[in-house]
């Protein structure tokens, strides 16, 4: 839907700009920048330690960067007033890595939730939005009236996607979708993400260390090391660049497996690796 | 230039000609003027067979594609202009089925039904936790063997926990409802010119009633919640079920400290918050009938007789163990919600406050002739 729309300006979704984070003595996030177009679909990957769960935050605006300024649609997360800042918060969705479903509140309400928020839409306009995300993530409407505690992990995922998508979102925030989920549910969840974000086109930012995941949905990954974003771009660039993290996470066995299976034409490229 | 949603033609001077959505139609612009455009959308519904031109449209989402769907009366008119790229929501939208929706019939005998579920569901919980009891003391046998194998430190830990930190509150507590007794019944006694009853009042009152129910109901609020939340947290996270698995029976490791650390701290708390409570009592007869601290005490022993005292420490010992059994039993009927953690902890203290006052009236009933000195 948003190539028929006139653009007049475009703002990076996300721009974040000189951002240090430190805790104590330890400086986690060191001058780091990144940007992220509209429409991308953008993984974030790095070592245990290395920050993507507090950049993710920072982005989310659930903690304060140490230093710099993290804008999301050109409007900056840390100075801006507390209306702004609700604005910007109905136009994001975010999918926690547990779900983080309101575990007192049926699925039904779970997903109606935003939407009763907004105090416009009549109860039954709710019901057919509800059942409608139900129905585009493959939930069937008989578990609408279920509790939290009693679906299964990969039902918990749908359905905290249906209900981070409820607000029709133009940013989606991803973090480890297909964590704790069994290689086929991951797939079809993997697959899920890529029919919605096809269809919407919504931005997606995600954290993830699953390769498949990573390898079947971005079109740019994120290195984060040594305390910045190490490398930048379209997975192919990544791999070539020479550093011990990336050569260990993409170019070791799993790695290679992953690259090979997924994207086949891409492996025909001399991986420095790979060659090895 | 994205414009606000509107709806032109259709009605009025326009009638015949196509009804025409423009503008942006989506969640932003739709939370400012969604009932605006529900009521234009209303008003030409009539016309079942127009001509619906959704061509200037130029943002839409499946918000506003349902606000249509819906004036549409869940189908596509027959002459129709969409763009391409807005198909795909209507396509998903035609993909859902109407919700059916469910008649439900009154139900007169609801409350009926409702009373029996919950004297069942009480009666089950008595019986839980009866079983619960056994079960622990089943699993205790273990210790009687191998007593290395008791879980000591647990169970001093709970009684530092349970009894020498509720000092501080069951102290002050006593102390004030000491003097209010003493102030309430100093009036009544003036009028008979029977003042030193005061000490006969006040000291099996405070020592045999007061004293254990005061103390249970603070430690049942006190640690009776505190119990039911940890075992309920412990059940959410698995860590009952870890247990479990390395073949550590939880009614030894958990449950037995706690009701043993109940069962010491209570009786002792109990002597604690009498003897303040005493004290607030003879505070408040010296203020308001002029009788000295030393005559007060003096009369303690020929008003009091000690089987009192052994009464209320015998009733401490029963409280606690209640306190801790109900508490245990509550915390691990926890089901894995927040919604539960909390009903259950209150459950849990209301249940054992109950419980404990059910059990006073016992006493009052089998003990009635015991250590009550007529004069």
């Amino acid at each position: 839907m948003n190539e028929s729309k006139p653009t007049p300006v475009v703002h990076p979704v996300i721009q974040i700009e000189g951002l240090w984070t430190q805790f104590d003595d330890l400086v986690v996030h060191r001058d780091l920048n990144l940007e992220v177009a509209t429409g991308e679909v953008v993984s974030l990957v790095g070592g245990s330690g290395s920050g993507k769960t507090t950049l993710m935050r920072q982005m989310l605006g659930l903690e304060m960067p140490t230093r710099g300024s993290v804008k999301i649609f050109g409007i900056s997360l840390h100075d801006s007033p507390a209306r702004t800042l609700k604005k910007i918060r109905k136009r994001w969705g975010v999918l926690f890595q547990e779900g983080a479903l309101y575990s007192a509140l049926s699925v039904f309400d779970n997903i109606a939730l935003a939407l009763r928020e907004l105090r416009v839409f009549d109860e039954g306009f709710i019901r057919d939005m509800v059942m409608l995300k139900l129905d585009m993530v493959g939930i069937e409407r008989r578990h609408a009236g279920k509790m939290p505690a009693e679906l299964s992990g990969g039902m918990v995922k749908r359905i905290a996607l249906a209900r981070a998508l409820v607000l029709e979102p133009e940013l989606v925030f991803l973090d480890e979708p297909t964590a704790g989920l069994d290689p086929d549910r991951s797939e079809s969840f993997v697959r899920l993400i890529e029919a919605l974000h096809s269809q919407l086109g919504f931005t997606v930012v995600m954290v993830t260390h699953d390769l498949d995941t990573l390898v079947s949905l971005s079109d740019k990954v994120a290195v984060l090391a040594d305390q910045r974003v190490l490398a930048y771009g379209p997975l192919e660039e990544v791999v070539r660049v020479d550093h011990a993290f990336i050569r260990s996470f993409f170019l070791g066995d799993r790695g290679l497996r992953a690259l090979s299976v997924a994207k086949q034409p891409m492996i025909g490229l001399a991986l420095p690796g790979a060659a090895r | 230039m994205i414009q606000e949603p509107e709806v032109r033609g259709g009605s009025g001077s326009d009638v015949g000609n196509a009804i025409a959505l423009a503008g942006a139609w989506d969640i932003r612009a739709l939370e400012r003027h969604a009932r605006a455009l529900q009521r234009a959308l209303r008003e030409r519904t009539h016309a079942r067979d127009a001509r619906w031109d959704l061509t200037k449209v130029q943002r839409l989402d499946h918000i506003g594609a349902l606000l249509i769907w819906r004036a549409w009366g869940r189908k596509r008119p027959a002459q129709i202009e969409l763009r391409p790229e807005h198909e795909i929501f209507f396509a998903n939208l035609e993909g859902t089925r109407a919700p059916a929706s469910g008649r439900r019939w009154a139900d007169w005998f609801a409350p009926v039904r409702a009373l029996g579920d919950w004297m069942l569901g009480a009666g089950e919980h008595v019986v839980d936790i009866v079983r619960l009891l056994g079960q622990m003391l089943i699993d205790s046998m273990v210790l009687l063997r191998r007593p290395a194998l008791g879980p000591w430190r647990e169970i001093s830990a709970s009684v530092h926990r349970i009894g020498t930190q509720a000092l501080g509150i069951t102290a002050a507590v006593g102390f004030l409802i000491g003097i209010v007794m003493s102030y309430l019944s100093a009036e009544q006694l003036k009028a008979f010119g029977a003042d030193v009853f005061i000490v006969n009042i006040l000291g099996i009152g405070i020592i045999r009633e007061f004293g254990p129910v005061i103390c249970a109901v603070l430690v049942a609020g006190r640690s009776g919640s505190a119990i039911t939340a940890q075992l309920g947290v412990m059940r959410v996270t698995e860590e009952l079920d870890a247990l479990a698995v390395m073949g550590i029976p939880y009614t030894v490791r958990l449950i037995l400290p706690k009701v043993v650390a109940l069962s010491i701290a209570m009786p002792l708390l109990i002597l604690w918050t009498s003897g303040i409570a005493l004290m607030g009592g003879a505070i408040g007869a010296n203020l308001q009938l002029g009788m000295s601290m030393t005559q007060f005490l003096a009369g303690l022993p020929a008003a009091v007789p000690t089987v009192n005292l052994w009464l209320g420490v015998g009733k401490g010992v029963v409280f606690g163990v209640l306190i801790a059994l109900v508490a245990c039993h509550f915390g691990l009927r926890i089901k894995p919600n927040t919604e539960s953690l909390g009903a259950g902890t209150t459950n849990s203290v209301v249940t054992s406050i109950t419980a404990v006052i059910v059990a006073d009236a016992a006493f009052a009933v089998l003990f009635n002739d015991v250590g009550i000195s007529l004069l």
